[in-house]
């Protein structure tokens, strides 16, 4: 089963600390939704009101066309896989995964039945009679997507729940969870702080910070073109770098910088179109920079004052000469022959430059 | 210096560290022990004690209905009291819990187990106070004209029972609350997301988990109301005595200290078999 | 990672009708008060008649007076036996600790042969009724015809505290603190000198809390004390032989002192030595 969800105007406050601030979304059924922010964004806050922990203090919330105000946790289509699992130490792994079910009444035998079914699903079907401490910390994860699961929720919520594992293992995970989700077609919405984790399993991420929503869209659009400069920073590393338009045509814009003159498509600037003598900030990311024999016209040369090889590429520091204090990261290609001092010319392929109104420089 | 002597070395110091405490209790406590266990199989002649071995002061307990007496009062009493207790101080426990707000939390418990720091014999003597014919309880009910004569609720087993469960009510309180607590509330949140309600939460969830930790507070009041002397003394009056009290019997009046030490044996089994009973729940393996 | 809503567990929205949640807050709220009732009972009685201008510590109250403290006070022989029970307790929970400490440092940092079955000999005498230990402990001391004497005592509640501090502290000494004391190692210090310098002063709070649990236990312990006690005996085998005068306003007078005492005791330790440790 699976159900579309709709956030609307939705606000959250403790006392003085605006957790939520008013916060819209709209949801499709069988979609894999990650909140992406840092600790205290109100990522947790947002999927403890959609799991019916928390009551909003304005706004609503509306799964699969009805509204979920005032209604607890055990009467709404959603189910939540904690962060700690809260597996019952004192269950066996059957009686956990056939718990939701016996509080529906189910009698015993379809319950196992349908919970064996559920272990299956997530591979552990052999430790049915076993008890959470005797499972590795991957596998209690799974047990409680089966547990979650077993009632059938519209909506699954998952708070951070590969957190706790290994970096290896978390990869695994990841892919174990994609693929069953596909399978079994809930909607996901799924907690995190990790853009990695988020980019591998979302079909669309949103982006949090200060209880606001900074972007929200598929992985490659977020990363690719963010509508943020918070969104940027986060979803990996960038270069910041402030000029004004100088002129627009068309279908381009040339934007004065530091070091140089840019031309970017007009779709490149993501918030609105520009005007010229707008202030914008130019969002560039280490792998957008690309190595060229001769001077790109207009751009400054930079010095390289700091190289190391990384294995997919060779990350650089750059110093512009047309003004050497606004310090660049580069990632140059494998091949390329770079070291410590050599003067290259700096080039970049417009298509990855983003423009956003521009905030001050950090 | 090879690692061997330097290992050698170490090892001769950890043991000179846990040497005083190892000694002190096999010399205090262990000795003493084995001593009575010896002593129970001797025999009282007179004033003198004769060491020919025998079963004979075990046989007298089983023979003698004034003793066998003594051991199924103390049981009765101890199971009443133990029950009672938990039964009291598990609501209190999840109330202070639940519905006292966190920061006054701390403040509820102490209150709580204030009682607690009395003097344990002035506490089942202020008992005394409340319950004895002249007391707090039969004069206010004199007063307010519900009774005409004063009911005898001290000095008999209501009283002892009464003494004991105020004190151990206090201890279950704690042991309980402690565990509450501990009780990551995702489990709770969990048990209602699957569809649980309150009770069906509470009997299916938090019962089961805070289960350790009420046998180990049932365990302790078992073991320390069967094993005292003071409450029934003071509050039980002469006619059922326990254990403790034909105990002290035996080494007091009668100068029977084979006697005294074969009854504190049986003494001891009832409590081995209580903790026979409770090991299950004594330690729960936690996620 | 602490998120705000994490702390509001409470917040969560149960349907159930306001007028039903409102008699289930009202029962809590009732059942609370007479359970509290109930604990305070003896005690609240026990102070308002150690205060009784009269004989008898029961209704009616004839009038204030302060005449039992006064002859608490006075009384040699009561005066004397607190002296005994203040020197028990603190000799017999310095040295509980002392061994308790020791033990746990050499059971929690070396490898020892049969170290479970040496703590669980450590541990023993918490299961034995105090009863028990002391039947033993006299018969053991009339064979060898020992005198009986608060050093009797002493040695009495040594053993039934030193479980008691041996499990406290050895609980405390975590894994995290291995690192610290090879620190010290490295940086020169010896086994003994790191036990003293670095050891000792990290698990200060759980020591100082074993101490004065131990020292509240010997302080109210009976029946130790009074089987192996002669002519100097202890505050609780004091008070126990003022019973036999039945009911008697002193012995309220006593009991009250001792509780305001304890108190004191517990108030000062909840803001020294707990509150300070609750903050990280």
């Amino acid at each position: 089963m699976t159900a579309s969800v709709s956030i609307r105007n939705l606000t959250k406050t403790f006392a003085t600390f605006k957790a939520l601030d008013d916060v819209w979304l709209d949801i499709a059924a069988g979609e894999f939704i990650v909140l992406l922010g840092p600790s205290g964004c109100g990522k947790t806050t947002l999927l403890s009101i959609l799991g019916g922990f928390l009551t909003p203090t304005g706004g609503t919330v509306t799964i699969g066309d009805r509204d979920m105000a005032g209604v607890p946790p055990a009467l709404r289509p959603t189910t939540t896989m904690f962060q700690d699992y809260a597996l019952f130490p004192h269950m066996r792994l059957i009686d956990n995964v056939g718990f939701g079910l016996r509080m529906r009444g189910m009698d015993r035998a379809s319950r196992d039945a349908k919970a064996a079914g559920f272990l299956d699903l997530v591979g552990l079907k052999l430790s049915a009679r076993k008890k959470p401490h005797e499972l590795s910390g991957g596998q209690r994860q799974r047990v409680a997507l089966a547990r979650a699961l077993a009632v059938d929720p519209d909506v699954l919520l998952l708070d951070e729940p590969l957190g706790a594992l290994d970096l290896k293992l978390r990869r695994q995970m990841q892919d174990e969870l994609k693929a069953l989700q596909k399978r079994v077609g809930t909607t996901f919405v799924h907690v995190t702080h990790d853009q990695e984790e988020a980019m591998a399993i979302a079909d669309r991420i949103v982006v949090m910070n200060h209880g606001r929503v900074e972007d929200f869209g598929p992985p490659s659009d977020i990363y690719m073109r963010p509508k943020s400069i918070f969104a940027a920073g986060f979803m990996g590393e960038v270069n910041f770098l402030s000029g004004r338009v100088s002129r627009v045509e068309c279908d381009a814009a040339e934007v004065e910088t530091q070091i140089g003159p840019i031309v970017l498509p007009i779709a490149n600037f993501t918030i609105a179109r520009p005007q010229a003598g707008e202030h914008v900030t130019l969002c560039i990311r280490p792998e957008h920079f690309r190595t060229v024999d001769r001077s790109v016209a207009g751009l400054s040369e930079a010095v390289v004052s700091d190289v190391s090889f990384f294995g997919t590429h060779h990350r650089c520091h750059l110093a512009p000469v047309a003004s050497p204090e606004r310090k660049l990261v580069a990632h140059m290609p494998q091949s390329a022959r770079i070291a410590r001092c050599d003067r290259i010319a700096l080039a970049f392929d417009p298509a990855g430059v983003t423009a956003l109104p521009e905030v001050p420089e950090t | 210096m090879t690692t061997a002597t330097l290992e050698d070395r170490e090892r001769r110091r950890a043991w000179g560290f846990v040497a005083p405490a190892l000694i002190w209790t096999f010399a205090f406590f262990v000795v003493p022990f084995l001593y009575m266990a010896a002593m129970s199989l001797w025999s009282r002649q007179g004033r003198e004690i004769v060491r020919v071995w025998n079963l004979d002061n075990y046989a007298r307990f089983f023979t003698e209905s004034a003793l066998l007496k003594s051991l199924t009062n103390s049981l009765e009493i101890t199971l009443t009291v133990t029950v009672l207790s938990v039964l009291l101080a598990y609501p209190l426990a999840w109330i202070i819990a639940e519905r006292v707000p966190k920061r006054w939390q701390r403040m509820a418990l102490i209150l709580a187990i204030l009682p607690f720091w009395t003097s344990y014999v002035v506490r089942s003597y202020s008992w005394l106070l409340v319950l004895s014919k002249g007391g707090v309880i039969n004069q206010a009910l004199l007063g307010i004209g519900l009774i005409s004569e004063p009911l005898e609720i001290a000095s008999n087993r209501t009283a002892t029972v009464i003494g004991f469960v105020h004190f151990f009510v206090m201890l279950l309180t704690l042991t309980i609350y402690s565990n509450l607590i501990q009780l990551s509330p995702n489990y709770r949140r969990a048990a209602a997301d699957l569809g649980a309600n309150g009770f069906q939460t509470f009997w299916h969830v938090v019962l089961p988990l805070t289960l350790p930790g009420i046998m180990t507070g049932a365990f302790l009041t078992f073991v320390l109301c069967i094993g005292d002397y003071i409450t029934p003394q003071i509050l039980g009056g002469n006619n059922e005595l326990v254990l403790p009290q034909i105990i002290m019997l035996q080494i007091g009046r009668r100068a029977d200290f084979p006697m005294a030490a074969a009854l504190s044996i049986i003494l001891m089994l009832a409590v081995t078999a209580a903790y026979l009973l409770c090991a299950r729940w004594l330690k729960i393996e936690r996620a | 990672m602490a998120q705000p809503g994490e702390t509001q567990a409470t917040d969560i929205a149960f349907p159930a009708g306001s007028a039903r949640r409102m008699l289930a807050s009202a029962l809590s709220w009732f059942y609370l008060a007479a359970v509290y009732a109930f604990i305070f009972l003896p005690v609240a009685v026990l102070v308002l008649f150690s205060f009784q201008d009269g004989r008898l510590p029961v209704p009616p109250f004839n009038g204030f007076s302060l005449q039992w403290y006064e002859s608490v006070f006075a009384d040699r022989k009561l005066m004397a036996a607190l002296a005994n029970s203040l020197m028990v307790a603190v000799a017999s929970s310095f040295v509980s600790c002392l061994l308790g400490f020791l033990a746990a440092y050499a059971l929690a940092r070396y490898r020892l042969p049969a170290s479970a079955l040496q703590r669980g000999l450590l541990i023993a005498p918490m299961t034995v009724s105090y009863l028990i230990i002391a039947l033993g402990l006299l018969a053991v001391l009339n064979a060898l015809q020992v005198p009986l004497s608060l050093w009797t005592v002493g040695i009495g509640h040594v053993v039934i505290n030193l479980p008691l501090c041996f499990a406290i502290i050895y609980a405390s000494m975590g894994d995290h603190h291995v690192n610290i004391e090879r620190a010290a190692r490295d940086l020169g210090a010896s086994d003994v000198k790191v036990m003293a310098l670095v050891t000792a002063p990290m698990l200060m709070p759980s020591i100082m809390a074993a101490f004065f649990l131990s020292i509240t236990f010997s302080w109210d312990e009976f029946i130790i004390a009074f089987l192996l006690s002669r002519f100097d005996v202890t505050l609780p085998v004091e008070i126990w032989s003022m019973l036999r005068s039945g009911l008697n306003p002193k012995t309220n007078a006593i009991g009250s002192l001792v509780f305001l005492a304890s108190v004191v005791v517990l108030v000062v330790l909840e803001l020294a030595l707990f509150g300070r440790s609750r903050k990280p």
